[in-house]
């Protein structure tokens, strides 16, 4: 059965790092639906994000060959109940419309807010998760949205394990 | 070695040549072209303590430093330029990678300001061979060559070895540096060697105590952690009998009483149906591949499975492991043996030394019958396993012959076989077999190849005369490309599409590179060529005519069970 997972992957700071990781997702022909690629807490490790759907016993075995991968420190997957995930998504629309009281009543109610009004436009923004920034796209939709960008996910494990652990076991082997 | 040479102010060519010096290297395969003609430079100035064989084309480098590494344990060295030359060591790669064989490639590459560029022999050498290579890295100061050349070698050899290419910048080669030598022992994102758990290996031990039908399935990974006499140990003290691999074979001598046999689509009729009645099975070193398993949802479905290897990855990925020990083989195989009772299984041994007796006596019946008089493959490679005792190196390429060989070579000593497994590669063979016989100058090394794979590498024979390589060669000629012909007979209706294939006069061939040789087309002039092939000194080729429509048999079926082996 299929199911969203949340990958983390932390790595040397190398190039090719994404190159080498995505090849093998599509060696098995597997989408992913976002990936997000960031620094950590410690220098010089970097994390990659990927969140995607498909059966536990797949994502088990490309996080065996992920991990095989001689620059990755550490992978792991993670279903949904386990991490704490954000992502954020900007909403352009004519400044026009924000004379309409539906749409400042939109954003109040969806939590969202505005980063910059223009003269011809206006930029809303709102972090959450996806059904959410979908559920506000959906919203000003009528008002003609001119343009929209998604991030992929970003998501903080909620096991307390510290990633300096893992690093110190891995010298330490 | 262990050093930490003095610094000495020099260039980065030079630098790769003193490096590859620290690590060991004696001999290195290659080809030179404009991107890497600094390295080979700096190569000119130390010819006493380092081989260079100029081969006839990449491929064959690379193939030959398999070859070499294969035969010897020892971490194969490849040296190319860049564009054309990268890209003709895609298939060896691929190869090496699969195989588990430790090779380091160090390919030339334009200056890194042309990098991106489109420049005249730029590739993109990092891009295409990062799924072929257990890892690869591009060099572009003349200070990161030492230490990514140490990081390199130890990454091939270490752990579940493979190959890796390391892409030098001519800017790079030509720059003054400071050289000095420090060897890599460890890279903190690698785990080389899993530390043994030892619930794990008890969890196994605890399986095979009670075993009444235990079947022990040895792959590659023994001879790649020198576990062979650890092997024998257990496996005498234990009784259980061993069945092997196609690149497993040679880990554990099969004259001794307890092998059984070979495994997979073309192995033999016990240990293929037995894998389906045994009580526990022990695979060690071996990845399950679908050649070994045919259908796997109808595999050891009765069995309890232990399987030990270096890779995590492996664990689990074909086969629902019982008991898993995540270990380097040769540790797993010493704990297992002490905690593992002394014990026979004679009945059980038995059956498998029937059913083998049984087994040659149907194929030898068949083929009588359809090939009276003739000459063929199994009688070539029985007669050449007699004469050599089961000594040789032996070196195949892909098709009937390679499973014949298989089948009929009874070899008795470590990584004396060596194929290509895993990618199959066509004209793999008379380049490795240079290799090997560079790396076993005082063994036979025996070359058993088909009249199409032939064709595909014969350019070799230049580096062969050229080099003085003694290695011997026989080319099994059915005048098809054999195996593909088998399969349209069995499974396309007998409709031969482009599989029947000429050739040159092999024996003029030869001769023509200096390479003595000889034809045999009767049966009754075998004996005594065979005498004359193995008896003279330097290389020799010798073709045999074989009977055109012999088929492999036993054989799986692609879809079948192990059960479901066929015998004709
Ligand atoms: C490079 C490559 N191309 C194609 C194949 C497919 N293939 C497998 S066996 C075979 C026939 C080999 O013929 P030959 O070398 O004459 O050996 P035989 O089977 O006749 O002993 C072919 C074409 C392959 N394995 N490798
Ligand atoms: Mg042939």
């Amino acid at each position: 059965m299929d199911k969203t997972f949340t990958v983390s992957i932390f790595t040397e700071n190398t190039i090719g790092m994404l190159n080498r990781i995505t090849i093998i997702f599509t060696r098995r022909h597997l989408n992913i639906d976002s990936i997000t690629a960031s620094e950590t807490e410690v220098k010089n490790v970097h994390r990659y994000t990927i969140v995607l759907r498909t059966s536990r016993e797949q994502i088990d075995k490309v996080i065996g060959q992920i991990e095989k991968l001689i620059d990755v420190l550490k992978a792991f997957v993670h279903e949904d109940d386990e991490v704490v995930h954000q992502e954020i998504a900007l909403y352009k629309i004519k400044t026009t419309h924000l004379k309409s009281n539906n749409v400042e009543q939109i954003i109040r109610e969806n939590s969202a807010k505005i980063l910059t009004v223009e003269p011809d436009f206006i930029i809303i923004e709102k972090t959450g998760h996806k059904a959410e920034t979908k559920a506000l796209f959906e919203k000003l939709k009528p008002f003609g949205i001119l343009e929209f960008a998604r991030s992929g996910r970003v998501a903080v494990t909620k096991p307390m394990k510290e990633l300096s652990t893992y690093l110190k076991e891995l010298e330490l082997n | 070695m262990e050093t930490t040479v003095l610094t000495v102010k020099t260039t980065g060519s030079d630098a790769v040549i003193r490096s590859l010096k620290a690590e060991g290297v004696t001999t290195i395969f290659g080809y030179p072209g404009g991107a890497i003609m600094p390295i080979y430079d700096a190569l000119f100035h130390h010819l006493e303590e380092v081989n260079h064989i100029l081969v006839r084309h990449e491929q064959g480098a690379i193939h030959a430093a398999q070859g070499y590494a294969r035969s010897s344990g020892k971490t194969g060295v490849v040296f190319s330029t860049s564009g054309p030359g990268a890209t003709n060591l895609i298939t060896g790669l691929a190869d090496a990678l699969i195989d588990s064989t430790p090779v380091v490639c160090i390919t030339g590459q334009v200056a890194s300001h042309l990098l991106g560029t489109d420049a005249f022999q730029e590739s993109d050498v990092m891009g295409i061979t990062m799924p072929v290579t257990k890892w690869n890295c591009q060099v572009t100061k003349a200070k990161d060559i030492a230490p990514t050349l140490t990081k390199a070698f130890y990454i091939a050899s270490s752990g579940r070895p493979g190959p890796v290419l390391v892409d030098i910048t001519k800017d790079a080669q030509f720059e003054a540096i400071d050289f000095h030598y420090e060897k890599c022992n460890s890279v903190r994102s690698y785990q080389s060697k899993p530390k043994l758990k030892l619930e794990q290996v008890q969890e196994a031990a605890s399986l095979l105590n009670v075993a009444k039908k235990p079947l022990m399935l040895v792959g590659q990974g023994v001879m790649l952690s020198s576990a062979e006499n650890e092997l024998l140990t257990f496996a005498e003290k234990t009784g259980i009998p061993v069945a092997s691999t196609l690149l497993g074979l040679g880990a554990f001598p099969a004259n001794n009483p307890l092998f059984v046999g070979m495994v997979g689509m073309h192995g033999n009729f016990a240990p293929n149906v037995k894998t389906n009645e045994c009580d526990v099975l022990l695979a060690i070193g071996m990845r399950f591949d679908d050649r070994v398993t045919g259908d796997v949802t109808r595999y050891a479905r009765q069995a309890k499975v232990i399987h030990i290897d270096i890779d995590a990855a492996e664990i689990n990925k074909i086969i629902k492991v019982d008991a898993p020990i995540l270990a380097d083989a040769k540790e797993a195989l010493s704990v297992l043996t002490n905690l593992t009772e002394n014990r026979t299984h004679s009945k059980w041994l038995n059956e498998f030394h029937q059913a083998k007796k049984e087994e040659l006596q149907v194929l030898s019946t068949n083929r009588k019958k359809y090939f009276p008089d003739e000459l063929r493959m199994d009688l070539v490679i029985d007669l050449l396993s007699q004469k050599t005792n089961g000594n040789a190196v032996v070196v195949t390429d892909v098709g009937q012959h390679q499973m014949m060989t298989a089948q009929f070579y009874q070899y008795n000593q470590t990584k004396s076989n060596v194929t290509s497994g895993g990618l199959g590669t066509m004209g793999f063979a008379l380049p490795a077999a240079v290799g090997a016989k560079i790396a076993n100058p005082e063994k036979q090394v025996v070359a058993i190849i088909g009249d199409g794979g032939f064709q595909m590498t014969l350019q070799e024979l230049g580096t062969m005369m050229q080099n003085n390589i003694g290695v011997k060669i026989i080319i099994l000629n059915n005048g098809y490309l054999g195996m593909v012909r088998q399969w349209q007979q069995l499974f396309f209706e007998k409709r031969y599409s482009f599989t029947d294939i000429q050739s040159p006069d092999f024996v003029a061939l030869a001769a023509s590179y200096n390479i003595k040789g000889q034809k045999v087309e009767r049966l009754e002039d075998l004996n005594k060529a065979l005498d004359k092939f193995l008896n003279t000194e330097n290389a020799y080729l010798l073709e045999v005519k074989v009977s055109r429509e012999d088929n492999v048999f036993p054989m799986v079926p692609t879809g079948a069970s192990v059960a479901e082996i066929r015998m004709q």
